[in-house]
């Protein structure tokens, strides 16, 4: 490595202040820091650092992410292969070959996302001159993951422009976006583009271009069935939480998901109050909505709304966003409870928007700052209290 | 059993480097030095000049608005160098010790004494400075009756050393006087806070006149700030003073000897320590006779710190023993670049995130060097700060209100109660690499201006 060391400190000068190329500073910042951890040291304040830092903790949330990633893709090909059929796909239907077929459907949607993206960033981060702030790492990685595969491509590149450039770099970067990015992309998506975000056809490849399928086939996500009051099509249980059902990319597989969320948990990275109090905040409320049942979707056993749609995926990785979550840990439990509830109300209440993960997110993005206030605002009334008594 | 006050919130760094509990003949150091960048809240007027012939005791700096503040030199000698910093900062003033002469400032029974009485000797003799005030933790203001005064019988600091051994190895009478001295400052009570882990096996769990009490956890359970939090909480207004363990002891001898005698015992640690240890050493002394031929002799750059390595500060390896510190630490410089070091399983990087594999060595004590092991970034995660922190205060709300220079929120959000130290722990866990301590500092500055 000490040969690549020395060829960045001989191009270094250049890029620093008052070198030719020192227009792009961030960009061969952000490529020496990948490289190489500065050898920056203590200057002020405590001598020893964490080893902790955000490429780090940004890089934990990325692997939490790649078990529900792998079995998006093997679902894709499985779902494409139960549509159409052997022959009409030519897939033997073995593991490999439908993971392989997925994996190739799924990585132009992450180069896209990563391209389009990091381009935004580096250039926002240049001329701001800042450093490259590593947050997009996740987003670039959440986005194509809450799509319906066969999303055109530009679409999804235009999605994440509008995510990056209103949702985050117009209120200052990473660090002071309101809204979670990777939900505006998607909600952008879904309200200007809703006929390739919703309906029957756009959760399993090659429904969009060719209806014909299979005879018993149907690419409804549960959540639609559910919607729609048709419970005897709904898949079982067991299917939900394997995630053998068509879904957007990585939504499906509560296994593949609670896998990235113990990743989370375990590491430390991830909110446990969060994803706890929106699973609560969601089981209640399916109760709640047993008790007062008047058709068949709320008479659903609670925890199917858990294990349906994107829930999960939402509390894990959604929800969990710690910019746009709320900020004080009293917060975060009201937070989280809100979003749970708020997602089983208006998925079984409103009939327009079965997906309703990512706007009760959406909401308490926007909210989140209220509660905050309010818990802080108890906190200081204490401290008068206390003075006086 | 008494009440201990169980905190959980802080955090242990597994620091390898521990003293080793073997009290070391003291060394005798030629060169000295008075450092007014130690003090907080003091602006240094020069009283010496280079060549100036010194006593022990003698005023060597006042304070520019407080006159009767002073700092005295802790060895007779002669003043050989006037260092200053950027600015014309007066960074420090070195004395070269010859003989042992001092001041008398006389004998005192602070029973007989009035307040006024005592409060002036202690400010002439140069040894009122070892009181310090929240709010703002800066040395204390003369002529203010605080409500309580607090005094850490232990240190929770990475490596810091153990206080009962350094009581078992002191002389207790001395000890008792500077309580005694104590008792007539405050209409309150005069609080020994001890380690709730050892209740039954503390040394000082008899001491008389004043109120003992018991907090147990992690760091910084061992901070005067934590304990006033807890216990006599800072109010607006109200002022609470603290002062360490040892600088009783040097209280108790200027009203026992009638001198200003500055002594201590202090640890000699940290993971570049071959012969680790306590010595007995004087407040502003030199470390170079200290930590010669007890060092790793890695090659490598050393980081010489007065103080602990959450909050002392870097000295030079000739460099002096700063005049509230109780240990020197010796750490590497972390000034190399690393290959993908973030990327690396990290078997031997320690972190209080489990995001490395060295959480799977529960036991390990760990090497940690200066390197910041990342680049400074906005705030993003939350919820880290609130684990370290053990009082009831919103870190991130206190740190935007500071940056933002809101007067209001800071003094509704605590500004009163804390200290850069407090948030020492903050600093260490961020990821984000943000400057807490010195956000803290400029917080409490911008108050006192506000408040003047």
């Amino acid at each position: 490595m000490n040969f690549l060391r020395k060829q960045l400190d001989r191009v270094k000068p250049h890029f620093e202040k008052g070198g030719k190329l020192s227009r792009f500073h961030s960009v061969f910042d952000g490529f020496e820091t990948f490289l190489f951890v500065p050898d920056k040291v203590t200057q002020r304040g405590s001598h020893i650092r964490d080893h902790i830092d955000l490429k780090r903790s940004m890089f934990t949330v990325v692997v939490a992410l790649i078990p529900a990633l792998l079995f998006g893709a093997y679902n894709i090909g499985l779902q494409h292969y139960l549509a159409f059929g052997p022959e009409e796909t030519g897939l033997d239907g073995s593991v490999t070959s439908l993971f392989i077929f997925g994996i190739i459907k799924v990585l132009p949607m992450l180069v896209v996302s990563y391209g389009v993206g990091l381009g935004i960033e580096f250039f926002t981060a240049q001329i701001r001159g800042h450093e490259i702030n590593e947050g997009y790492l996740v987003t670039g990685m959440l986005i194509p993951l809450t799509l319906p595969i066969d999303i055109p491509l530009w679409m999804l590149g235009l999605a994440v422009a509008f995510a990056v450039i209103i949702g985050k770099e117009v209120f200052g970067g990473t660090g002071m976006n309101i809204l979670n990015p990777a939900l505006t992309a998607r909600a952008f998506l879904f309200f200007s583009y809703p006929s390739w975000m919703s309906g029957d056809l756009v959760y399993v490849h090659g429904l969009v271009d060719n209806p014909d399928v299979v005879d018993g086939f149907s690419g409804a996500t549960s959540l639609a069935l559910a919607a729609a009051h048709d419970i005897s099509s709904l898949p079982s249980a067991s299917d939900m939480i394997i995630g053998t059902i068509p879904g957007v990319v990585a939504e499906t597989s509560v296994i593949a998901i609670g896998i990235g969320a113990l990743i989370l948990l375990v590491t430390g990275v991830g909110n446990w109050k969060i994803m706890f109090s929106m699973i609560a905040g969601g089981y209640l409320m399916g109760l709640l909505m047993n008790l007062l049942a008047v058709n068949a979707f709320m008479e659903l056993p609670a925890y199917y709304h858990l294990i349906m749609g994107g829930f999960m995926f939402g509390a894990v990785f959604m929800a969990t966003d710690p910019v746009t979550a709320a900020q004080t840990e009293t917060g975060k439990w009201i937070y989280g409870l809100l979003i749970g509830i708020l997602t089983v109300l208006i998925r079984v209440l409103n009939p327009a928007f079965p997906g309703g993960v990512m706007l009760a997110i959406l909401l308490m993005n926007v909210f989140a700052p209220l509660i905050d206030h309010y818990v802080v605002e108890a906190g200081i009334k204490r401290r008068v209290k206390r003075a006086a008594a | 059993m008494p009440e201990v006050i169980k905190l959980k919130k802080g955090l242990n760094i597994r620091l390898k480097g521990e003293a080793d509990k073997i009290l070391s003949p003291p060394v005798k150091a030629v060169r000295y030095a008075v450092r007014p960048v130690d003090f907080h809240g003091l602006t240094p007027r020069l009283l010496v000049r280079a060549g100036d012939s010194v006593k022990a005791g003698s005023p060597v700096v006042e304070d520019k608005f407080t006159p009767e503040l002073r700092l005295t030199s802790p060895v007779s000698g002669t003043v050989k160098e006037i260092v200053r910093g950027e600015r014309r900062r007066l960074l420090e003033i070195v004395i070269e010790a010859v003989g042992d002469e001092y001041i008398d400032f006389g004998k005192g029974d602070p029973a007989a004494m009035s307040r006024e009485e005592i409060e002036k000797r202690m400010l002439e003799s140069g040894v009122w400075p070892v009181i310090r005030q929240r709010p703002y933790h800066i040395v204390a203001r003369p002529g203010v009756k605080p409500k309580s005064i607090f005094i850490s019988g232990f240190d929770t600091a990475p490596l810091a050393p153990d206080y009962d051994f350094i009581m078992h190895n002191s002389d207790c009478s001395l000890f008792n006087k500077g309580i005694e001295v104590l008792t007539r400052l405050t209409d309150g009570d005069v609080n020994l806070v001890l380690d709730g882990s050892n209740v039954s096996g503390s040394v000082m769990k008899g001491i008389g006149g004043v109120k003992i009490h018991f907090v147990k956890g992690p760091h910084p359970a061992g901070n005067s700030g934590v304990h006033i939090h807890h216990i006599d909480p800072v109010n607006k207004g109200e002022t609470v003073w603290y002062l360490n363990l040892q600088d009783v002891i040097v209280t108790g001898a200027l009203f026992s000897e009638g001198r200003y005698r500055n002594d201590r015992i202090i640890a000699l640690a940290g993971s570049e320590v071959m012969k680790s240890g306590y010595h007995r050493i004087r407040c502003g002394a030199s470390i170079e006779g200290l930590v010669k031929g007890k060092l790793r002799d890695g090659g490598g750059d050393l980081r010489y710190i007065s103080g602990n390595v959450l909050t002392g500060s870097a000295i030079a390896a000739d460099g002096f023993l700063g005049f509230y510190d109780n240990m020197i630490t010796v750490i590497p410089e972390g000034n190399r670049y690393e290959f993908m070091g973030w990327l690396e399983p990290g078997l031997n990087k320690y972190s209080a995130t489990r995001s490395f594999l060295s959480t799977l060595l529960p036991g390990k004590k760990f090497i940690m060097d200066t390197n910041y092991h990342g680049g400074e970034r906005a705030f993003v995660f939350t919820g880290d700060y609130e684990r370290v922190l053990p009082m009831d205060i919103f870190p991130k709300h206190l740190l935007k209100a500071i940056l933002v220079g809101d007067i209001d929120k800071m003094e509704q959000l605590g500004i009163y109660e804390v200290a850069e130290e407090d948030f020492a722990l903050c600093e260490f866990v961020c990821p984000s690499k943000i400057e807490v301590q010195t956000i803290i500092r400029k917080g409490l500055e911008m108050m006192i201006k506000e408040m003047s």
